[in-house]
């Protein structure tokens, strides 16, 4: 089936191919749209996903096979807070190896540098057990069990070059959270969220002296490792099971779904870049259906002949649909290129985590098929014009 | 009766427009053409030579009245059989009409390529057969913007010959031509027709080359006298 269609290709006079090249300005300026438009539509769909994944950060850097939230919690940064007792419930279910509280909070510190104040997350954790994927922090973790030590965010928001200079040289950096003194006493780098300028891990007992009004038995989330023999849909089944409503129990991936829906449902983003990414496929529409349609145009006696010689009407839009598959790789593959670029010149600039994962690249090659392909099957309505008896 | 007739007119009327507009341009036409016969059918403009042109070649559905073409009847044919009927027929306009991203080459097997018979290899070879008979040898891989008004229309003339044809529809071929190349364009036209011993019906104004037809008719306000009155010709 598929080798008789390639033969069949292989048999045929490419006349897309063929108009398209005799006409080399009209080519290039086809390519330009596409290109354009493809760029535009990476970029957009880029700055989404980076700013989806930069708010995602904490999330996706827990080191928990399960993760218990409150009933009311909205996102990472309200997350409310539930009794440290349902972590002790939960070790009561058979294949639950480890429950361990983790404390958030946002509040203000003075930047050592500067002295002026911003909000920094702080997380407060066991200094016994690592809680996040991050190595660098897991190596510091005997650093947190001293008192008012705490780790800095080296990639925050705002300037901190001598701090982290000072740091790094094994100099502690000293600075006021509320009415506290506290030390930097080691560095890691995650990067700043839409809600925080950067963040600060301490230990949980650090936490509850710098939040002095917030009570040990409240926490914010609880991370569970589980047996390595455990069934991780079984052991949540018997967690709902066990556990009251006001709380919730999540596999990591759910949470991080969690968190994004949120982020989907309560900012603006996916519209936004939803819209620019529309934009660029009406454009490239609009600019490929400009050249195809004067392509078609142009060659109106020509392909009124070719039906008076007996050339059928899908013959003609075989044509058309050629030009559009030739122009879609011909205008994706430098978009994907300069794509590329652009991606790594933004990510240096903006410290937003942008990448191309392939599954990008296909799906907006099939967009510039289907953009390519749209604008071809408007163009072809003007082939109903090549009248084969108005030739002679 | 249509064993030894390429093509039979029987009755045929044809109205263009639709109510107040409907005009009538042809009127009980009756035509009968053997095969392998030259046919030149004249007359003054408007008159309606085009119109019956195009309704034997099938690129117009001809709505009253018979007309078979090579045994087939083509009045009141579905749109898919015009298309069969089509290529059956080499046509060569007063325009060239190449196209003009193809050279000479492509341009010609294209003629073959709707039947949908040959492999490519096998196309193009024919193709350069036809163009060294129509003299073009050495301009077959130009493209239609380099070659003279004559060349290009010899290239048509390849191109609807290619495929032998048991009819060749022509109009004005020499209209668009200067008087020497108009003659050779035609010279070889009637020349490869002769060989494949196909049919041919051929719209002129030009005198000049009334001589090749076998016989000539002659068409005043839609209706076809097959004897022309020898003043009455242009
Ligand atoms: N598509 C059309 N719609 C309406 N009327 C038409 C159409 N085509 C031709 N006619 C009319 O039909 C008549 C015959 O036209 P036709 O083109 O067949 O003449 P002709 O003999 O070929 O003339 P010429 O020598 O100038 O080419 C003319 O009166 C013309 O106005
Ligand atoms: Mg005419």
């Amino acid at each position: 089936m598929m080798r008789r269609f390639l033969n069949a290709l292989q048999q045929r006079t490419p006349l897309g191919l063929k108009q398209l090249k005799h006409d080399p300005i009209r080519l290039l300026t086809a390519i330009a749209g596409i290109t354009f438009a493809d760029i535009l539509i990476f970029m957009q769909l880029g700055f989404a996903d980076a700013l989806y994944k930069s708010n995602t950060q904490y999330p996706r850097a827990l080191q928990a096979d399960l993760v218990m939230i409150s009933s009311e919690a909205k996102n990472f940064g309200q997350l409310s807070t539930f009794a440290r007792r349902r972590l002790y419930q939960s070790l009561d279910v058979p294949g639950v190896q480890s429950a361990d509280a983790i404390y958030l909070g946002s509040t203000q510190w003075r930047n050592p540098q500067t002295g002026q104040e911003t909000s920094m997350l702080i997380v407060g954790q066991n200094p016994e057990q690592p809680a996040l994927d991050l190595p660098v922090v897991n190596a510091q973790l005997d650093l947190l069990r001293l008192p008012d030590t705490v780790l800095f965010d080296q990639a925050s928001r705002g300037d901190y070059e001598t701090v982290i200079a000072q740091v790094r040289a094994g100099v502690p950096v000293f600075t006021e959270i509320g009415l506290r003194t506290v030390a930097v006493g080691g560095l890691f780098e995650v990067g700043a969220s839409f809600s925080d300028d950067g963040a600060l891990i301490t230990s949980d007992q650090n936490f509850l002296r710098l939040f002095g009004r917030r009570d040990a038995g409240a926490v914010s989330l609880g991370l569970m490792q589980l047996d390595e023999a455990a069934d991780s849909t079984q052991v949540l089944e018997a967690l709902r099971d066990r556990l009251p409503g006001d709380v919730q129990v999540l596999t990591h991936a759910e949470y991080i779904d969690f968190e994004l829906n949120d982020i989907q449902s309560e900012s603006p983003i996916g519209f936004v870049f939803g819209l620019g990414s529309a934009m660029g496929f009406i454009v490239g529409v609009v600019i490929v259906y400009q050249v195809l349609s004067t392509d078609v145009n142009s060659h109106l006696g020509e392909y009124a002949t070719f039906r008076a010689m007996g050339y059928r009407n899908a013959y003609l839009l075989g044509i058309v649909f050629e030009e559009a598959v030739i122009l879609s790789v011909l205008g994706f593959v430098p978009g994907l290129i300069i794509a590329l670029g652009a991606y790594q010149l933004t990510a240096a600039a903006t410290a937003l985590p942008l990448a191309m994962p392939v599954s990008r690249a296909i799906s907006v090659l099939l967009l510039t098929f289907v953009m390519c392909g749209g604008s071809g099957a408007i163009a072809t309505r003007r082939l109903q014009a090549a009248d084969p008896a108005d030739i002679f | 009766m249509s064993q030894n007739f390429s093509i039979v007119v029987h009755q045929l009327d044809h109205f263009f427009g639709t109510g107040k507009l409907r005009k009538q341009a042809l009127f009980n036409i009756n035509l009968e053409i053997a095969a392998g016969e030259i046919v030149i059918m004249t007359g003054p403009s408007g008159s309606g030579k085009t119109t019956l042109l195009t309704l034997i070649g099938g690129l117009r559905s001809a709505q009253s009245g018979s007309l078979r073409v090579v045994g087939h009847e083509i009045c009141g044919a579905t749109e898919n059989d015009l298309v069969q009927a089509r290529r059956h027929n080499g046509y060569i306009f007063q325009a060239h009409n190449l196209h003009g991203s193809l050279t000479a080459l492509e341009n010609v097997q294209m003629g073959l390529e709707v039947h949908r018979r040959w492999a490519k290899a096998d196309r193009h070879r024919q193709a350069a057969a036809m163009l060294e008979q129509v003299g073009l040898a050495e301009r077959m891989h130009y493209y239609p913007g380099d070659l003279s008004g004559g060349q290009k229309q010899r290239v048509a003339i390849a191109r609807a010959l290619v495929s032998r044809p048991k009819i060749v529809l022509a109009d004005e071929p020499t209209a668009a031509l200067d008087k020497k190349s108009g003659r050779d364009v035609v010279d070889i036209m009637h020349n490869l027709a002769k060989q494949q011993g196909c049919t041919i019906l051929l719209v002129t104004h030009d005198n000049r080359i009334l001589d090749l037809a076998d016989r000539i008719v002659y068409m005043e306000d839609g209706r076809l006298s097959k004897q022309p009155e020898p003043s009455a010709l242009p």
